[in-house]
């Protein structure tokens, strides 16, 4: 690990293909900046991705990464982690791909707790596919394959997290740069699975939660003195669906990561050269 | 003298019919037998019809036959089940004070013993050790010194103290006693005893022995029926290598955690049955695109949908052959019996990280469930080789970087292998995906480098196919004119099939194929034979027809797909069929 790894040296020479002022732009700067904050360096840092908008990333930034087949990033990444504990393994989802097909894995992931970070750019729209409804889109919010509204409630993925026992939750968005990064930071940093749901803004299909929404709307728990390791308060903003939250929500200090609670260190990919030493005492158990 | 003896306890599931069979297989086994096992059980946890048969003798045995000589019988339907294999000469042992076992109904000519199983179990301790009882009752009608059942006792009750171990040898005495006392017989059967020391595993478990072996890892599954016992094995003996078992929360999730395991440097495996390789399917395109080392294993059961999921079939090679969308370079490789489950499981984990592609272990269940005597010098482990493949570091990716000092993951080598950094190398930070992509790894769209991409990925597997050794196991009469040719569990049965058509004077060839993809070139062996005939367990002849492909010709085919394995009496006779000859009724 160097102190001397910037935030650009995670930016690939791949131009970026999204829209235009989408909001994915910002959250990917705050996750390398937050790597790079951490210490990390692009060779000793991991991150997966699935598909979309979202799953673009790991062309756009310099780590080792994959980008895999819809709604899977969060075993990849559990895969990872657990065979590499030295990396630094940050897996990337978009709405659909994290609350939707992935849905499953998530709250699995969330209750493994395995030691790496979750940052899903939530736009509330299926942007790829050109502008159909998301698990987050609001009840009314008219679509091509929607066309009064999906009349469902939206998916609250903080409350989904917290009810499979998360024991980091955080909401940011992108667009506050320097918060978005804090909070990612903080994410990486916890012992355990740190989940940020970023409010990431698309421009051309969702003419409703855009820029001016969330500015006008967003509140910053920092400024309403949240204790982000009380419990009932975090469950009470997590359930008040009247407003937009941005911080810590939930943490809990005496997580134990997966790997610890199991036992799991070292790097998998060292192995010796033939069968392991005492490998016959495996045959002679079947005497 | 009798050197064969066919055994079997059959009763409910939930009986302790399983843990029965395999103490008294282990008895066996530890007397110097060579032990084959079988097992016929429901989808259910209580209930319904199980039984646990062994066939044992002082030769080599690798398959089952119709007879049973001995039965213990928990349940009158477990007489009834089992009429076609009884014969004159078998022993019937039951619990005639079980109200239900009462007014049993014995076939007139066969010895029906009554031991008061649950009875002289109480006396010993506790009427849980009734099947004990009838283990040492059968010890006596066997003639086998009771010692060995002792030996097994020890090994499977050792662990939960003293005292059960003793309530357990004295409740086989018990037994024994039983009908020494009350029985005035002179039992036909004297069941020799040899120096020789044999390990007794199943196929599941070999696959298991065989990962750890090949320097295995991480392994992520789902519990499936035949599949599970891998996953079983591996817990809590991985752990002493420095790998972890974990259970995922699905197939799709099992086969991710893999291949991201596996991309972070680990050997990694998952293994599943038929309906979880459906549900793995969407993950095979990513693995071979992305040129990720994977070794998924297909312990294949009877399809399809949930078909009979205790029941065997090779149902799958065409799923593995040919499943997932698009093109995708892969290996198929088919253990034939259970050492080889073992070996097969190494190598393909050689080919895995050689290729860099998934390597498909397709089993079957008549394999995984069989337990088999070997010698331990069959699972050598000083000879596991472990070939790792084109793997660069900090000192060599220099020159895999391009003029930008970006590490090019896909280079089209002459070969078709890539180098491949481990995450963590520096200098190596790469981009993989299941996107077209080109040397970097990065996604295109371009006409050419699509082109050359197809072909680099697709020449590993003719590297491949010219480097190593794909040949076929071969068996019989090499000069015979009928050659027959099987894959999978039917090599065991096949192979005992060759002596009894042998005593009628009927000469036959026989390959059993352990490479369904790449595999051997069978064209010239196929064309010089005058007849030519294709065994395996499923309907459509799925080997049959890639073999027909193969040699442009058609060629005979014995299909079973009942659900259960072949025996070797019956191959034989199914041979004799095709080859025209009279078949006695």
């Amino acid at each position: 690990m160097s102190s001397e790894v910037r935030f650009t040296d995670f930016k690939s020479d791949k131009q970026p293909t999204w829209c235009p002022g989408c909001g994915d732009f910002g959250t990917m700067n705050g996750m390398m900046k937050a790597l790079a904050e951490t210490g990390n360096s692009p060779d000793d840092t991991f991150v997966v991705a699935g598909i979309g908008c979202s799953g673009k990333i790991g062309t756009f930034m310099h780590s080792y990464a994959i980008h895999g087949v819809h709604g899977r990033a969060l075993p990849v990444g559990t895969g990872v982690k657990l065979a590499n504990p030295d990396l630094e393994v940050m897996v990337a989802g978009g709405d659909g791909d994290g609350y939707s097909i992935g849905v499953g894995h998530f709250i699995h992931a969330v209750r493994r707790n395995v030691d790496m970070s979750y940052v899903v750019m939530d736009n509330r729209i299926y942007g790829l596919t050109k502008g159909q409804a998301s698990p987050t889109s609001r009840e009314d919010f008219e679509t091509s394959t929607t066309p009064e509204g999906p009349q469902q409630p939206p998916v609250n993925p903080l409350a989904l997290a917290l009810s499979a026992g998360a024991t980091f939750i955080a909401q940011s968005f992108s667009t506050d740069a320097q918060r978005h990064a804090e909070i990612v930071q903080k994410a990486i940093e916890h012992d355990g699975f740190g989940f940020v749901n970023v409010f990431s803004p698309c421009v051309t299909f969702n003419d409703v939660d855009t820029y001016d929404y969330f500015r006008d709307s967003i509140v910053d728990l920092a400024d309403e003195g949240h204790d982000p390791h009380d419990y009932e308060a975090a469950k009470e903003k997590i359930l008040d669906a009247s407003k937009e939250y941005q911080g810590v929500i939930y943490q809990d200090e005496d997580s134990v990561p997966y790997s610890e609670l199991h036992g799991i260190e070292g790097n998998m990919s060292e192995i010796p050269d033939g069968a392991p030493e005492d490998a016959m005492d495996l045959v002679r158990e079947f005497y | 003298m009798m050197q064969d003896l066919n055994w079997a306890i059959g009763g409910e599931a939930g009986d302790g019919i399983d843990s029965t069979g395999k103490i008294f297989a282990q008895a066996l086994s530890r007397a110097g037998r060579h032990v084959f096992t079988s097992k016929d059980f429901a989808s259910r946890i209580r209930g319904g019809y199980t039984a646990y048969k062994i066939r044992s003798s002082t030769d080599r045995v690798e398959s089952v036959v119709d007879r049973l000589d001995i039965l213990v019988a928990l349940t009158q339907r477990t007489i009834d089940e089992n009429l076609d294999e009884l014969h004159e000469d078998s022993v019937i042992i039951y619990d005639g004070e079980r109200t239900e076992m009462e007014d049993v109904d014995i076939p007139e000519e066969m010895i029906g013993l009554a031991v008061p199983l649950r009875s002289l179990a109480k006396d010993a301790g506790g009427t849980i050790m009734q099947n004990t009882v009838a283990l040492g009752a059968a010890c006596e009608v066997a003639n086998f010194p009771i010692e060995n059942l002792d030996s097994a006792l020890d090994k499977k009750f050792g662990a939960k103290g003293e005292a059960i171990v003793e309530n357990n040898k004295e409740a086989a005495r018990l037994g024994q006693e039983y009908v020494q006392e009350e029985y005035d017989y002179d039992f036909e059967y004297d069941v020799e005893t040899t120096d020789n020391d044999y390990v007794l595993l199943n196929g599941d478990e070999a696959i298991g022995m065989g990962a750890i072996a090949a320097g295995c890892r991480f392994y992520s599954g789902y519990p499936i029926t035949p599949a599970t016992n891998v996953m079983e094995y591996l817990t809590g003996r991985i752990e002493h290598f420095g790998g972890t078992v974990m259970q995922a929360e699905d197939e799709l999730s099992a086969i991710n955690m893999a291949l991201g395991a596996a991309r972070a440097g680990a050997r990694s495996m998952t293994a599943t049955s038929g309906p979880g390789i459906d549900l793995m399917t969407e993950t095979f395109g990513l693995i071979a695109q992305s040129e990720t080392p994977l070794v998924i294993c297909d312990v294949m059961r009877s399809g399809p949908s949930t078909g009979m999921p205790t029941k065997q079939e090779q149902g799958d090679l065409n799923m593995t052959l040919y499943g997932g969308h698009g093109e995708i370079p892969r290996f198929v490789v088919a253990p034939t019996n259970v050492a080889e489950c073992f070996h097969k499981t190494v190598e393909a984990f050689n080919f895995a990280e050689k290729y860099q592609t998934p390597v498909f272990l397709l089993a079957d269940l008549a394999m995984a469930v069989t337990e088999q005597t070997f010698s331990p010098e069959e699972f050598d482990m000083d000879s596991v080789e472990i070939e790792r493949g084109n793997i660069v570091d900090e000192d060599d990716i220099e020159a895999w970087t391009d003029e930008k000092d970006r590490f090019q993951p896909h280079f089209p080598t002459a070969d078709g292998i890539s180098p491949r950094a481990f995450p963590g190398t520096k200098g190596g930070a790469h981009m993989s995906t299941g996107l077209e992509h080109n040397a970097l790894g990065r996604r295109t769209e371009d006409t050419e480098i699509r082109v050359e991409q197809v072909d680099k990925r697709n020449r590993k597997v003719e590297t491949a196919q010219e480097e190593e050794d794909w040949s076929p196991r071969e068996f019989g009469d090499e000069d015979a004119d009928t050659l027959v040719i099987s894959w999978g569990s039917n090599e065991g049965p096949m192979r005992e099939a060759l002596d009894f058509l042998e005593e009628d004077d009927v000469s036959v060839r026989f390959l059993s194929v352990p490479y369904i993809f790449p595999r051997p070139d069978l064209t010239e062996d196929i064309e010089s034979a005058d007849t030519v005939i294709v065994v395996e367990c499923n309907e459509t002849g799925q080997f049959a027809n890639v073999l027909e492909h193969d040699a442009l010709t058609r060629v005979e085919r014995i299909n079973k797909y009942n659900g259960i394995r072949f025996k070797a009496d019956e191959l034989a006779d199914d041979i004799k069929a095709k080859l025209g000859q009279e078949v006695e009724a």
